[in-house]
């Protein structure tokens, strides 16, 4: 068939991208018939629990589970010595975070876990296991960790980046950069130098952890779970159990939030090793503590900046140093933080540094972007100061540096055709650049920049009898992509929507997919849906050849029939693809397209996030009174999710700003493991949040789509601090924001 | 674990005296549901008040108003009557979670509580609320301030249940007003607490006040001295700041995950300022 050459280029008339149908998740969702982790169940399913420490840092001397097994109802009790001694290095640290080994490393980390027949005999039992710890010294702050004295967590220590005479707390270094920053800050005519810190803060998902798992004696398992990756989920478990991936069927459910935080596993493989032990299913849900003690939040940071401007806004060099803590083991996100900190600008002179240090807390996880925000907040708050220092405008500075296509970027390649500068101009045309404040109020703008990724994707489109079309995918919707995926399948067949059902599949029913994360989903699926949508079309063309006698080259799709084209072909009535469908068993048998990529192209994307706040001088509590999202988003598939991601991100960086924190207590527990006191922004905090959608479409997809999930969070820590610190006027370094620290910030600079 | 709803406060009071310690009221349930959910407690036996005649009842007495210890926030916010004499205190009730809990959430459980935080607390003690007491010897009447002793500790006895809350007849010329710090816009728990009640007479000028915070000490605190500073004044600058120090001074006040000790004291100051300005302009009959 000779479908348009230009499909490969970007496509720009649309009929359904672009649209805002109803999101196919919706009456389920409100209605409560979607099932989400701890909805299933299975006959003869008990309850799993988690023992977890009380204590930051101990040495497990033994574990006597005798009275927790002899309790009636209890059916299986599981330590670290029910799996198995040696697992494969890249599961090692996850085997460890899921049941500690010789030592609890965090205030909530496993050392048991009970399956019994009841919630409540489960509980009993874990109250009857005997855990001989001996206490040891901790330490849970980054800078801290870093001391030559700290208490150790891994006598091993770092790797081999890490230069001789550090804490073995450091786990690695990394450096990016080029050019001299000595000679850029000689040229500079004014140098700041400012240190920078934020708090770990959690993802803060509604849904809870949560899974089934049914193990039988042949070695096949079941798992259902809440995930952001069931492939992820397989290939961990199989290779902590010893199990193998096909024999292993992984199950998403419905999921409740992820936002990077149900990228790994916690409760999985212990649910798993219970089930085998008990021969029977076993359901084990989090409590909102639990996730918050014991499942990954992101890294706290410390971060130095010095950078040099010119009087006329040039920046002349940027350096940045970033300590970021990731929890108990290696993996916090410092190297995308220094890849990213100075990403949106064309620098002379430009180096990071970065170092990953372990400390007695939960495992990072990746949380949206991660370890870009607190980067963007050090780099975009002392280009802020610097350039209210030289009286220039903020916005003026930031497009005089502007990464734009051609750029070396800070990290290494060369940028493409890239949207930073259309935000930054959106923003200066914007009518909230130029609207009045009022007494204690302040408005700040900051970029950021989030890489995207593409990752392997294998999706099928099957064609049903009655012309109606599933695709089946196998990433978890987090943000939207059914209703995007079902879109570009539509587009492409020539279909209408509501005849396009996406379901997510199993681990068994398609190749590998990469985890739903690195706003790969809408990029990557969608490229996959597109190249399997085409390739159920030249099925169809195909068969419409066979039935006309021409040739199959002699056929186009268009409007979601074949028909003759060329001088050939000859007089044919088009036929639709469900004419097509409903004779397939004629011609050939079923009608389907498969597209299998490990993708590339995802093309970075950019953000300007300006925002108005007011100060109460006498409490310190912060208003967030005005805020705009101008982003790229390449095409937006459906807006209204597009705008959905702006206004989350921009949210999620309110609550990090104002008020989410972990507080450990100098005995190193997790002081705030609710809601109540870990403190997300509830709705009546936020102002409607306006997003500006700009669309530079992405070379790298066939209809020039970035990735919009991650880069939203990027830009609002910096974006606010720099707002508050206009409003109080006193410049605010250290995140969050919190009432109390406001107004210290003001007393101390009325007290200056 | 047993659930027991008897009919009468002597029916109550003889399940409480059988099953001391190991017996909880439930009124609301606001709290004590989120504690069995949590695991903090598993109580033997949970002794349900709200079918005993009464318990859901506003009812007028002596100019006053009796409220059935099972009466909710919506309840209260609802009452024309009872927010036009108490407006402080309804909007103290009214605070306590969400629009959901509302719905359940008591005045007695608030208080039996006993958390320093609670918001109708201060509110009921500037009232000069009195908590009327079942227990095996009858009922015994006892100003609110009275019944918390520490953080979840009250000094009722075994067997004794809170069976509703009296707020006295209001005199002409009186307003009520409770603030409270939460980093949020709700959904929250003060951080500092502050309520006034005043008096005016015949020319606006205070004739009595009554000052209290919360959060700022193991229990409610009654500032004596902000009474001082307000009485004979018509709240203007002065009067305002005077009050707003001697509110910071008697506030003691821990650091914790809420709030700084330094916080804490400066805010019950603004507090007491903002809430007696409120509660003069209610009293000069604005009922906004």
């Amino acid at each position: 068939m000779a479908l348009d050459d230009r499909d490969t280029a970007t496509k720009l008339d649309f009929k359904v991208v672009g649209t805002r149908p109803p999101r196919p998740d919706g009456i389920d969702k409100v209605t409560g018939r979607a099932r989400f982790g701890a909805d299933m169940t299975a006959p003869g399913m008990l309850t799993g629990r988690v023992l977890r420490s009380p204590h930051p840092h101990a040495r497990i001397r033994s574990i006597d589970a005798s009275k927790a097994e002899a309790l009636p109802g209890v059916k299986a009790v599981v330590t670290r010595a029910d799996f198995p001694a040696e697992v494969p290095e890249d599961v090692a640290d996850v085997l460890d975070n899921c049941m500690a080994g010789d030592k609890a490393l965090y205030d909530g980390h496993a050392v048991a876990a009970v399956a019994a027949n009841s919630a409540a005999v489960a509980r009993k039992a874990l109250k009857l296991i005997e855990v001989d710890y001996e206490p040891l010294p901790h330490v849970t702050d980054v800078d801290a960790a870093m001391a030559p004295d700290a208490p150790v967590l891994h006598e091993a220590g770092g790797d081999e980046t890490v230069p001789e005479g550090h804490s073995r707390n450091v786990m690695s270094r990394v450096q990016f950069g080029h050019g001299d920053i000595d000679a850029g800050l000689a040229q500079a005519d004014r140098v700041i130098e400012r240190s920078y810190r934020t708090a770990a803060t959690h993802q803060g998902y509604i849904e809870p952890h949560a899974c089934l798992a049914s193990a039988g004696p042949d070695g096949q398992a079941d798992l259902w779970c809440c995930t952001q990756g069931q492939y992820m989920v397989r290939d961990t478990c199989a290779a902590i159990l010893g199990l193998s991936q096909g024999q292993l069927r992984v199950t998403a459910s419905e999921i409740g939030g992820g936002f990077g935080g149900k990228t790994t596993v916690f409760l999985e493989p212990v649910a798993l090793a219970l089930s085998r032990k008990a021969g029977r299913p076993v359901k084990m849900v989090m409590s909102r503590a639990e996730v918050l003690r014991a499942s990954g939040p992101t890294s706290s940071s410390s971060v130095d900046v010095r950078l040099g401007m010119t009087r006329d806004g040039r920046i002349t060099a940027g350096f940045a140093e970033l300590r970021y803590q990731g929890g108990a083991y290696p993996g916090s996100p410092v190297d995308m933080g220094s890849m990213s900190a100075f990403a949106p600008y064309d620098l002379e002179n430009v180096r990071t540094v970065g170092w990953d240090v372990v400390t007695n807390r939960p495992k990072a996880a990746a949380y949206r972007a991660p370890g870009a925000p607190m980067a963007a907040f050090a780099v975009e708050s002392a280009i802020d100061e610097l350039s209210k220092e030289l009286g220039l405008d903020p916005l003026d500075v930031r497009l005089k540096n502007a990464a734009r296509e051609g750029t070396k970027a800070s990290y290494g390649p060369t940028f493409p055709a890239i949207g930073l500068e259309a935000t930054l101009e959106a923003a200066r045309a914007h009518p909230h650049w130029s609207a009045p404040l009022g007494e204690n109020q302040g408005r700040g703008v900051a970029c950021g920049f989030w890489f995207n990724f593409g990752g392997n994707t294998c999706v099928s489109l099957n064609v049903a009898p009655d012309g109606t079309v599933t695709l089946s995918e196998g990433n978890p919707d987090i943000g939207g992509s059914r209703a995007s995926m079902t879109m570009m399948a539509a587009e492409e067949l020539g279909i209408p929507y509501d005849r396009v059902r996406t379901v997510i599949t199993d681990t068994g029913s398609l190749g590998v997919n990469d985890v739903t994360d690195g706003s790969r989903v809408t990029f990557a699926v969608g490229l996959a849906t597109i190249e399997a949508a085409r390739a159920a079309k030249r099925e169809m063309c195909r068969r419409a050849a066979m039935i006309w006698g021409i040739d199959e080259e002699a056929v186009v799709w268009e409007d979601g029939a074949a028909r003759p084209s060329g001088p050939n072909a000859g007089e044919h009535p088009p036929m639709s693809l469900a004419e097509i469908a409903a004779i397939a068993p004629n011609t050939g048998g079923p009608i389907a397209g498969h597209h299998e990529v490990n993708a590339e192209g995802a093309g970075v994307s950019f953000a300007t996030h300006m925002v108005d706040t007011e100060v109460d001088r006498d409490t310190g509590a912060v208003k967030i009174l005005r805020y705009t999202v101008f982003q790229d988003a390449g095409k937006a598939v459906h807006p209204d999710y597009v705008e959905g991601q702006f206004q989350g991100g921009a949210a999620q960086g309110i609550g990090w700003a104002l008020n989410e924190e972990y507080i450990y207590g100098d005995d190193g527990v997790l002081q705030n493991p609710g809601f109540l006191d870990y403190r997300v922004p509830v709705a009546s905090d936020l102002p409607m949040i306006e997003p500006v959608i700009l669309e530079i479409p992405n070379p790298g997809h066939p209809y020039g789509v970035r990735g919009v999930g991650e880069t939203s969070i990027v830009p609002p820590l910096a974006a606010i601090a720099n707002a508050v610190s206009a409003a109080a006027g006193v410049r605010m370094t250290q995140l969050p924001m919190s009432p109390p620290r406001v107004l210290a910030a003001i007393h101390g600079a009325d007290d200056g | 674990m047993r659930y027991e709803a008897p009919d009468s406060i002597e029916g109550a009071v003889g399940l409480l005296a059988r099953t001391p310690g190991a017996c909880h009221v439930l009124a609301g349930g606001t709290d004590l549901l989120v504690r069995l959910r949590s695991e903090t407690l598993e109580p033997e036996t949970i002794l349900d008040i709200k079918r005993i005649p009464g318990m859901h009842e506003i009812t007028p007495e002596d100019g006053g108003w009796r409220i059935g210890a099972a009466v909710s926030g919506a309840q209260i916010n609802e009452h024309d009557g009872l927010c036009a004499d108490w407006p402080g205190v309804a909007e103290a009730v009214g605070l306590i979670g969400s629009t959901q809990i509302q719905g359940r959430a008591t005045l007695a459980g608030n208080l039996c509580n006993a958390s320093p935080a609670a918001d109708s607390v201060p509110a009921m003690v500037a009232a000069g609320a009195l908590a009327r007491i079942a227990g095996p010897d009858g009922t015994r009447d006892v100003p609110v301030a009275e019944v918390p002793t520490g953080p979840g500790k009250t000094s009722l006895d075994t067997g004794e249940f809170i069976a509703s809350i009296f707020l006295p007849a209001r005199p002409e010329r009186s307003g009520d007003a409770y603030l409270r710090f939460i980093p949020r816009t709700e959904m929250d728990i003060a951080v500092v607490g502050c309520a006034v009640s005043l008096t005016l007479d015949a020319d606006s000028t205070v004739d009595s006040a009554r000052v209290a915070l919360g959060a700022v000490g193991p229990t409610v605190v009654e500032v004596e001295t902000a009474a001082e500073a307000l009485v004979g004044t018509q709240v203007r600058e002065g009067a305002q700041q005077q009050l707003a120090t001697v509110c910071s001074a008697a506030a003691r006040p821990i650091d914790d995950k809420r709030g700084t000790e330094h916080f804490r004291t400066h805010v019950a100051g603004v507090l007491a300022r903002r809430a007696a300005a409120i509660a003069y302009a209610r009293a000069k009959g604005d009922r906004a």
